[in-house]
């Protein structure tokens, strides 16, 4: 299936708008305590790069849907990481009645 | 039917194992199942001279081991020699058994006894069924081993012991002058094989200094085994063993194994003519020298054993002076009838509990059977006309008569006289005259020991029969004996005989005038030529001159090697061991210090860095990821400048 482009929609906005929803996922990684407000963030990692890859995938060979393809197993691989995730979670909870990523700090020596 | 003879010392070996291993559990079947088998020895015996007679000489042979240049052989010689020496052997020495029986009844050690009989008995039929110098050597000393064990068979005495030793010691000095010899000889011929050597020396193959050598070298073993002058002073020490090892060892078989050794090597011996002198003038001296110590003794035992010394050394004059025959058909009957006066010794001695002649007298009535195979074997051995020995000793007279050695002839009838004399000295003193306090409980011995005193008599009566001059020569022993081998021979002369007999009468009736009618004072020669007397009482010195000579400066010698050892090699050695356990106290300072020190080292820093690098994991999920974040961001940054430039 063919399809164009608008002549004016150039590729370093798909670049940035990507860069920014980075950022903000790694910023919301960095800085929430909450388990839940990380796994969210990451998702939105997740976006940014599938962004970048339908991208580039659409201005460097626009006859092929790779990068679509690939999108979509990205997030079928996503959510059943969040599932996972999501699992681990409630399973935490109910251990530790705590999803604060503060309390948890066994993971050392 | 040759291969029999191999049985012929296998059978008392295999008795010897036996009584060793089964003999203590059971007691006298030991000694029964030994004395069969001595018994089937004489049967085998008698059969190998029916077929030396019939065939000849025969021999087998195997190989024992061979290299490149040597082979070496096992092997049985089956002549008229050798089987005229197993008969004697085997006879004699079940004769003992027999009358062991008898006599070591109720020893503790009963079993052992019959188990070193059993040893000798092979060891000396093997050494007469050698047919090669290297098999004889084994078997000597074998036979010598044995010796010692039954001399020393009653060790808790400290006599028996030190005797043992004595015996043993000085016949290995003959031992090893043997051992030369025999190098020597294979050195120069290659071979160990009498045949061979033989051969060789009736062929003039051997440099003459080197067979003279050899003989002679071989003559040392004969001088220590046969216990001749200067090494003859074993012997009557050797009499603390009990009487029938005296009987079988030491007057019969293993002391005549000297003379067996000259006479097997008569081919060697008469190709020199200095060696045959050696034999000639080492013999009569002994003869004459030992039975000069005989007339003073007065140990029954010790008079028997200076007896026998004489008697060997008239063996081997006889040899050396050429007469083969006569010399080993004076070992033969010897054999018998010195063996039956040890062994009637060894009945007296059962009887009255003393060794000591003074101790005993009037016997005759008490233990008459004793009294008269001792009288039998005494005429025998003093050449009483018609009786085993006469024959012998006068086929020696005669043939030093005959081939005109005076010297030898005078010396041979003065020992003559003096064997007649002290023999009849010993029954006047033991059997006849007042009953002495020993005496007086005295009474005969079991059947055990009288019926071998009555054969071995039978025997000194009738064994010279085989030898008298009379005997068809076609049949006689000295054909049997040579076989072939070229030997000098003399003519029959009755001058020697008669005047043979006249010494033995002479000296058998001095003997009756001093001893038994006492009519010539017995103290005349005590009173006139006392220093003589001493000297003869005390052996000629000869203990006491190897005492001075030998073994004192041998204890010096031997302090002094023990002070070197100690002091010198010791020190030397414990000087190394000291040296090294500094050596290795220093490499164990290096060793801890150093080795172990780095490795101790690698491990503690490991541990520490261990230690402050675990404080980096924190176990913060934000850190961890503050840190990948950081490290991606680098890692971009580093894309970037790149890409940039």
């Amino acid at each position: 299936m063919q399809y164009q482009l608008a002549p004016d929609l150039k590729l370093i906005y798909f670049l940035a708008v990507s860069a920014v929803l980075f950022g903000i996922g790694i910023y919301g990684v960095l800085t929430r305590r909450h388990l839940v407000h990380i796994l969210l963030s990451i998702e939105l990692i997740l976006n940014a790069v599938l962004i970048n890859l339908i991208a580039f995938s659409s201005f460097s060979t626009p006859d092929k849907m790779t990068g679509q393809m690939f999108a979509v197993f990205v997030i079928v691989v996503a959510a059943c990481e969040v599932g996972v995730g999501l699992a681990i979670i409630l399973s935490i909870y109910r251990r530790r009645k705590s999803v604060d990523i503060n309390n948890m700090n066994i993971l050392k020596w | 039917m040759a291969g029999i003879i191999w049985f012929i010392p296998l059978l008392p070996f295999i008795g010897f194992v036996v009584a060793l291993l089964l003999g203590k559990r059971f007691g006298g079947l030991g000694s029964k199942l030994s004395t069969v088998i001595l018994g089937i020895c004489i049967l085998l015996s008698f059969y190998s001279v029916y077929l030396v007679k019939v065939n000849g000489a025969f021999s087998v042979e195997m190989s024992w081991y061979i290299t490149d240049n040597l082979e070496i052989s096992v092997g049985m010689l089956a002549d008229g020699l050798s089987t005229m020496m197993l008969v004697v052997v085997s006879v004699v020495s079940f004769l003992v058994h027999l009358y062991s029986m008898g006599y070591m009844h109720g020893d503790s050690r009963f079993w052992l006894y019959f188990a070193y009989l059993q040893l000798f008995s092979a060891s000396m039929l093997g050494l007469v069924l050698a047919n090669n110098y290297l098999q004889m050597y084994i078997f000597w000393e074998l036979v010598g081993l044995c010796s010692y064990l039954l001399i020393g068979f009653w060790y808790e005495k400290q006599s028996a012991s030190d005797a043992a030793k004595k015996a043993f010691l000085t016949t290995r000095i003959g031992d090893v002058g043997m051992m030369i010899g025999i190098l020597l000889l294979f050195l120069s011929t290659g071979s160990m094989a009498f045949s061979d050597i033989f051969t060789m020396a009736g062929n003039g193959d051997i440099q003459p200094a080197i067979l003279t050598a050899s003989a002679i070298l071989l003559f040392c073993g004969a001088i220590g085994k046969s216990a001749q002058f200067p090494l003859h002073v074993w012997l009557p020490d050797a009499m603390e063993g009990p009487t029938p090892v005296s009987a079988l060892i030491h007057a019969a078989t293993m002391v005549a194994a000297g003379v067996y050794l000259v006479g097997r090597s008569f081919p060697l011996f008469s190709s020199s003519q200095q060696a045959m002198m050696v034999v000639a003038v080492v013999g009569a001296f002994t003869a004459i020298f030992a039975a000069t110590i005989a007339v003073v003794q007065t140990d029954i035992k010790k008079i028997l054993a200076y007896s026998t010394i004489s008697q060997l050394g008239y063996m081997m004059f006889a040899l050396g002076i050429g007469a083969y025959v006569a010399g080993l058909f004076h070992l033969m009957t010897h054999a018998f009838f010195k063996a039956l006066l040890f062994l009637g010794s060894g009945s007296v001695i059962h009887a009255t509990g003393t060794q000591d002649i003074t101790e005993m007298g009037g016997l005759a009535k008490k233990m008459k059977i004793t009294t008269w195979t001792f009288v039998i074997g005494a005429l025998s051995l003093s050449g009483f006309p018609l009786l085993a020995g006469f024959w012998s000793k006068d086929e020696i007279l005669g043939f030093a008569y005959g081939s005109q050695r005076y010297v030898f002839f005078a010396i041979g009838a003065f020992t003559a006289f003096l064997t007649a004399f002290y023999m009849f000295r010993l029954i006047f003193v033991v059997f006849a005259g007042k009953q002495s306090h020993a005496s007086a409980h005295a009474h005969e011995s079991p059947k055990a020991m009288t019926i071998p005193l009555i054969i071995l008599a039978v025997l000194a009566i009738v064994a010279g029969y085989i030898g008298a001059p009379f005997i068809n020569k076609e049949a006689s022993f000295g054909e049997f004996i040579t076989g072939g081998m070229h030997i000098e021979e003399v003519e029959f002369n009755f001058i020697p005989m008669i005047i043979s007999v006249i010494v033995a009468l002479t000296g058998i009736l001095l003997a009756y005038l001093m001893y038994g009618k006492k009519v010539i004072r017995t103290d005349w020669f005590y009173r006139y030529v006392k220093p003589y007397y001493r000297v003869l009482v005390n052996k000629y010195y000869m203990d006491e001159f190897y005492s001075k000579s030998v073994i004192r400066p041998g204890i010096k010698l031997a302090n002094l090697v023990n002070w070197f050892d100690k002091r010198v090699i010791d020190g030397f050695i414990n000087l190394v061991g000291k040296v090294t356990v500094l050596i290795s106290k220093g490499v164990h300072i290096f060793d801890t210090g150093v080795i172990d020190g780095f490795v101790n080292w690698t491990a503690n820093e490991t541990y520490n860095s261990g230690k402050r690098l675990r404080l980096l994991q924190t176990g913060n999920i934000s850190g961890y990821a503050i840190v990948m974040f950081a490290v991606l961001a680098v890692y971009v940054i580093y894309l970037i400048i790149r890409a940039a430039f």
